[in-house]
């Protein structure tokens, strides 16, 4: 409770803790186009791996009028004011962030319920951007789920994009279909600057049905999108445990999706780390004999 | 005979069916969606300036971005086999200015 009150208070956003004055504050959009990849799951990993990482980290719902994120976070009962009340100035940012109670690096910036799917103008959720970007290192925006008006705001101030897919057809196509709006419709590729950094993450990954032909392999959706990989999270029931409690599943040491994430997350700060869970776990003798993997 | 044959010749995984489709999907894809606006009017007025020279028809010419290694590869398609030449003087002026 003392956190959230401190947060609450009407504390002057500017120079003073400016993570990002020097221009480090980094926005990445977590995107896929097609929906139930693993999108919301993977902004709050990430996010939480990045606060565990010693970076100041706000994460933010884009997907206005189907708010999720808070519930994925675990904080749905603590949302007051939203993205929409800011950018209409009924609240100012502080008043909206959410701190996280696990960890001190860790925000929310939680959506509208509205339907109003426009609510999110462009010059307002500028202006949002640059206030975050005084106080954060890490601005990661969780987009819907489509390519209309709500992904393409989230995407548009990108500066990397974790491109989530599913070893699946129809996620690899949409995939592939985000990665070209990412070159074409950013304000990076707008104002011909360099372009937005895009990194493939590959989720809900089955190393034994690969094995056994039955699912694309990571070799081969790095193949056709011809983007560089920053992970591969195993397919595993510790990431359904975790929204089901509200728990980033990188905070489940024994998840091997969360392990999964945390590699990710140390690999987009720059670390060499081997893949891991990408090859089916050798049974062990008994478990062969008498039990269920 | 079906089991020997299928011994011959494995048949391909579901996974390896799915690649396969992705890919010229894709490649197909790729080439209409990500290919810049402007495209269609080169093609009209390429045909203009050709047509200045030979008797020549729309269908004649195709205009492609593609990919060939690291490099984008403009593809410009001109088929001018059995076009006759144009009779003295210059064609058409150009509407657009190139």
């Amino acid at each position: 409770m003392g956190a959230e009150t401190d947060l609450r208070k009407d504390e002057p956003i500017g120079p003073v803790k400016a993570a990002g004055e020097a221009g480090l504050a980094k926005v990445i959009v977590i995107t896929s186009g097609k929906g139930g990849v693993g999108k919301t799951t993977t902004s709050a990993a990430f996010a939480a791996g990045l606060a565990l990482r010693g970076h100041k980290t706000v994460v933010i719902d884009f997907d206005v009028g189907l708010r999720n994120l808070d519930l994925v976070m675990g904080c749905e009962r603590r949302v007051v004011f939203d993205f929409i009340n800011v950018i209409n100035g009924d609240a100012n940012l502080n008043q909206a962030l959410i701190k996280d109670k696990r960890h001190d690096n860790l925000f929310i910036f939680p959506t509208s319920q509205t339907r109003d799917k426009n609510a999110l103008k462009r010059e307002g959720v500028e202006r949002v951007m640059e206030e975050l970007k005084q106080q954060f290192e890490y601005i990661i925006c969780d987009s819907p789920a489509g390519i209309e008006h709500g992904a393409i705001t989230a995407l548009y101030f990108a500066d990397s994009a974790i491109i989530v897919t599913n070893p699946e057809v129809s996620s690899v196509r949409d995939s592939d279909r985000i990665i070209g709006i990412l070159a074409s419709r950013s304000r990076r590729a707008e104002r011909n600057e360099p372009p937005v950094d895009v990194h493939l993450l590959l989720t809900r990954y089955d190393p034994a049905r690969v094995a056994r032909g039955e699912m694309l392999a990571v070799e081969d959706v790095k193949e056709i999108l011809s983007i560089p990989l920053l992970g591969v999270i195993p397919e595993s029931e510790s990431v359904l445990r975790a929204s089901n409690t509200g728990t980033p599943v990188v905070f489940d040491e024994n998840s091997p999706a969360g392990r999964a994430y945390l590699d990710s997350v140390a690999r987009f700060l720059g670390e060499q780390r081997e893949m891991r869970f990408v090859k089916p776990e050798r049974r062990s003798f008994f478990r062969t004999i008498f039990g269920r993997a | 005979m079906g089991f020997f044959r299928s011994l011959l010749q494995p048949r391909p995984t579901s996974a390896a069916i799915a690649k396969e489709r992705l890919k010229i999907v894709l490649a197909h894809e790729r080439a209409s969606s990500r290919a810049p606006d402007f495209l269609p009017t080169l093609q009209r007025e390429l045909l203009a300036v050709v047509g200045r020279y030979v008797e020549i028809s729309e269908e004649m010419i195709r205009v492609t971005l593609g990919n060939s290694g690291d490099t984008s590869l403009l593809e410009i398609n001109i088929e001018i086999e059995g076009a006759k030449p144009k009779s003295g003087g210059k064609g058409p002026a150009l509407s657009a200015a190139v």
